[in-house]
């Protein structure tokens, strides 16, 4: 199938506001006779629902969490890019994308890229408009800070909290048009299937988790905001309830999947210490700003850090990368952890990390300077580990953090299904193959503030308000399907807990499908996942039942979902014969180790089609053509 | 690395009518390194492999920030580790031979959902009565056009790292949410921002506050002792005084012509 990603004609710099111009209208009046289903209440989900209702529209807002606050973009840490070059070091619009563009390693589109980076410094203005807190100066101006991957100082911060207080900006607005009657939210709600009806995408099918009243909603479109994948691999930073129930469903009611393969491990994340572990927690990459990464140079030393000479430390990231150095991206230092790993170096139980030091930081500002920046992040660690940051190094090693891969989307966010919206992380759409620091807060604000807004139109006036309900035969054939396969959970009455099936297909995923990937191995998990589902089919147990409140269940159904997309995961990886940001084939590399591209034969988006036959999606490819920028290798040298 | 054991006294209710109970449940080999919820997470193990219905509690994010974890640890919300959430509270801060109670939030606002899960929508619509500021997406004016001195800015970021997680209700024996009203009024109200609606807001927050039957404040502080983010008492002042000038503007001008400039 052939895929049009809508993109406008004309220089990249006016796309845009073209777009812009040649959008929709819907009078005001009209709007409130359309009903929007958005569903997940994060960054993008937030901020759309507040800004579609402010516009007119009635708006359905759904989480499965207690609060639409708690998602979790709440846990963001570090900060938000914005072009506006306040700090006068030669920052810009174009700046901006170019370094997108370049960490996605080429593998994201130009066009969306260029309005990501272009709306970015009103979101800025959006949020302290709203109240947001972020570092000020004593002057009263914004303060800036450096991330990785980009030589220019363009994040906005607040404190180690800037996710929270971004969410809570967007929370705020929500609340707003809440008590304005202009959204009925609906929390500890859970989608459970998309409906469509002629091959429009109409409503939902939700559980209440309280009551576990199963429901459906009719609408005229549907957003889904619901985040990444990141949870398939089991332990990653993700919140435990992170999911891709809601795009797996839309994906097997027709919606493309692309580019699943690419995923991203952050490098300083708090190593692994037991088999009980629920989860990894990320330390903030903005502390690479002031710590430095190393490991010992011997093999097997297992002294204490401070026992280790200075020339018998290997700061790898300074040695490999000397302009970026400890700010070289995500992928590349997550990668360079796991070799000095993999070659006996690493530090810690098991071997499995290496030391971020903040011994020089300290000397040169003083530990109270180091306390108000980073604090929090020091307290969260040593709560964790029982060690002090400010006395010893801290041991970090990479994790699963975020997933670049997501439901297909043109340039109006909408997918191949008519109608159906995906904003935010649950989308492919603005970061490639590796996504930059401090630009996820940026992308789910940019879609639900700015993007939506505009281009919903565009498929809205295509339709007629509430035209089809929840009496359509469809609504209730999906109502059917989601209580038969409630009830088939319950009754398979086995051995094994829904957690064992997804501590075991995560190892797996890590495993073969985790930093580096082989073909080999790409095999291997690709014959042991059906087994893990055919067993969990067969062996799981679930208490409780269906109708009252009941977490196992909860986790069962998206354990189930995480099952069959596993699948599709490590299929997309290994189709794709190429080392690209994220995804890392060992096959492909250079000499010293750096991921070897294939633009001739892989410079496209890969976007899979349900067939109905998980060991065979359906391949569609969306080129990606470069008209600004020239493809080249990606070097942080 | 050691491991502890240890037994628990653990709050089970099955629905919000129903009664509840202790259950004794023992919890050995428990690894210091994890954290409370990974305790509970190897005690529901155990119970599911029993075909027992495991313990029922609310978490996500599991790194202190997102505010769902909530119960009563030996009868302090969040346990008995200053400025932490119950996620983050580890083992080795237990030893072998301890007996821990575990509760859900109690509060009349709060009813139980089941277990340990309580219902906290009532903090929503505190925040639904005016915690925000009315702006409409579009193109505000330029981020930098509104300078805000540093330590204004560092005051409304200490009251506004609440997580909404309602341990100082739990904490407080009247049940009282002035600490979490006090944090989300007092960060807008010291804004610029936040000025214009500055009466609106005080007056439709604590009214809600009080609606949803949360109790008054007696000024003990329980609520700073507890919460895990360290919200400070002066917010409660802070409240207190601008719900007084908010209560007089009312009176005397009406709230009408307050939130529109009073001419």
């Amino acid at each position: 199938m052939p895929l049009d990603s809508k993109i406008p004609s004309g220089p990249l710099a006016d796309k845009w506001s073209k777009h812009k111009q040649d959008s929709k209208l819907i009078n005001p009046k009209n709007k409130r006779k359309f009903t929007v289903i958005v569903v997940g209440s994060g960054l993008a989900g937030s901020a759309a629902a507040a800004s579609l209702a402010e516009l007119g529209y009635k708006v359905k807002c759904f989480c499965f969490q207690d609060s639409p606050r708690r998602a979790h973009s709440i846990a963001a840490q570090g900060g938000i890019n914005a072009a506006k070059n306040y700090q006068n070091d030669g920052d810009s619009t174009y700046r901006l994308f170019y370094d997108t563009i370049k960490g996605g390693d080429f593998r994201a589109r130009e066009g969306n890229v260029y309005r990501l980076a272009e709306v970015s410094a009103n979101i800025i203005d959006q949020c302290v408009a709203q109240g947001v807190p972020f570092a000020r100066e004593y002057g009263g101006m914004l303060a800036n800070r450096s991330f990785g991957g980009a030589q220019v100082s363009r994040t906005f911060y607040a404190r180690g909290q800037t996710g929270q207080q971004l969410l809570l900006g967007a929370y705020s607005a929500l609340n707003k048009e809440i008590a304005n009657g202009g959204v009925q939210m609906y929390s500890r709600c859970e989608m459970l299937e998309l409906v469509t009806v002629d091959g429009h995408t109409k409503g939902i099918i939700t559980r209440d988790l309280v009551t576990g009243k199963v429901e459906a909603h009719a609408g005229d479109t549907v957003l889904l905001c619901t985040g990444g994948y990141g949870n398939v691999f089991y332990l990653s930073t993700n919140a435990m309830g992170c999911n891709v129930t809601a795009t797996w469903r839309a994906h097997k009611k027709g919606a493309f999947f692309a580019n699943p393969c690419y995923t991203q491990i952050h490098p300083t994340c708090i190593p692994v210490s037991g088999d009980y572990q629920s989860k990894l927690t990320l330390m903030s990459e903005s502390l690479r700003n002031d710590g430095r990464v190393w490991a010992p140079k011997k093999q097997g030393d297992t002294r204490h850090p401070k026992d280790i000479p200075e020339d018998e430390r290997d700061y790898y990231l300074e040695r490999k990368y000397p302009s970026f150095g400890n700010l070289a991206p995500r992928d590349i230092s997550s990668r360079a952890a796991k070799e000095a790993c993999d070659d006996g170096r690493g530090v810690g139980p098991g071997g499995r990390g290496v030391y971020l030091d903040f011994a020089e930081a300290i000397q040169q500002f003083g530990e109270n300077t180091i306390r108000e920046r980073y604090g929090n992040l020091f307290d969260m660690y040593e709560r964790i580990t029982g060690e002090s940051a400010y006395k010893q190094p801290m041991r970090i090693y990479p994790a699963v953090h975020y997933t670049m891969g997501g439901l297909w989307v043109d340039y109006n966010l909408m997918s191949n299904l008519p109608g159906l919206h995906v904003l935010g992380e649950a989308n492919f759409s603005d970061h490639g193959a590796n996504r930059l620091g401090a630009s996820a807060l940026m992308q789910g604000l940019a879609d639900g503030y700015f993007v939506i807004p505009t281009t919903i139109a565009n498929y809205l006036v295509t339709q007629k308000p509430g035209s089809i309900t929840t009496d359509h035969p469809e609504f209730k054939k999906a109502l059917e399907d989601i209580k038969a396969k409630t009830n088939r959970l319950l009754s398979i009455k086995g051995k094994r807990s829904v957690d064992s099936f997804h501590r075991e297909l995560g190892l797996l995923v890590w495993d073969k499908c985790g930093m580096a990937r082989t073909r080999e191995g790409l095999t291997e998990a690709l014959e042991k996942i059906p087994a893990l589902r055919d067993e969990f089919w067969n062996n799981v147990t679930i208490p409780g039942s269906g109708d009252a409140f009941n977490q196992e269940l909860e986790k069962a159904g998206r354990v189930a979902d995480f099952l069959e997309f596993a699948e599709l995961l490590c299929i997309d990886a290994r189709h794709r014969e190429e080392s690209c940001g994220g995804h890392f084939r060992s096959e492909y590399q250079y000499e010293d180790g750096e991921a070897k591209r294939d633009d001739e034969n892989f410079t496209y988006a890969a976007a899979w089609g349900y067939t109905g036959d998980f060991a065979q999606p359906e391949l569609n490819k969306e080129e990606l053509k470069f008209e600004e920028v020239h493809l080249a290798v990606r070097s942080y040298k | 690395m050691s491991n502890l054991n240890l037994q628990l006294k653990v709050w089970r209710q099955s629905s919000a009518n129903a009664k509840g109970t202790f259950q004794e449940i023992e919890a050995r080999d428990i690894p210091d390194h994890a954290s409370f919820l990974e305790m509970m997470d190897i005690v529901n193990e155990r119970m599911i492999a029993k075909g027992e219905e495991p313990v029922a509690f609310d978490h996500d994010c599991r790194e202190g920030i997102c505010g769902m974890c909530s119960m009563v640890i030996n009868g302090v919300p969040h346990g008995p580790e200053k400025a932490t959430t119950t996620c983050q509270l580890h083992m080795r801060k237990f030893k072998t031979g301890d007996t821990i109670w575990v509760e859900p939030f109690r509060a009349r606002a709060f009813p139980v959902v089941k277990d340990l899960v309580v219902d906290r929508s009532a903090f929503d619509r505190i925040q639904q009565a005016g915690g925000f500021v009315t702006v409409r997406t579009g193109a505000p004016q330029d981020a930098n056009a509104l300078p805000i001195g540093k330590d204004v800015a560092d005051a409304a970021m200490d009251a506004a790292a609440c997580i909404g997680c309602g341990a100082c209700v739990a904490a407080c024996k009247n049940a009282s949410a002035m600490l979490y009203v006090g944090a989300k009024a007092g960060q807008l109200n010291s804004l610029p921002q936040g000025q214009p609606e500055k009466t609106r807001r005080t007056l439709g927050m604590v009214r809600q506050m009080d609606k949803e039957g949360f109790g008054n404040c007696t000024n003990q502080y329980e609520c700073e002792a507890s919460c895990p983010k360290e919200i400070k008492r002066n917010w409660i002042g802070k409240l207190n005084r601008d719900y007084a000038v908010s209560a007089a503007v009312e009176a005397v001008v009406g709230l009408g012509n307050a939130s529109s400039g009073g001419d």
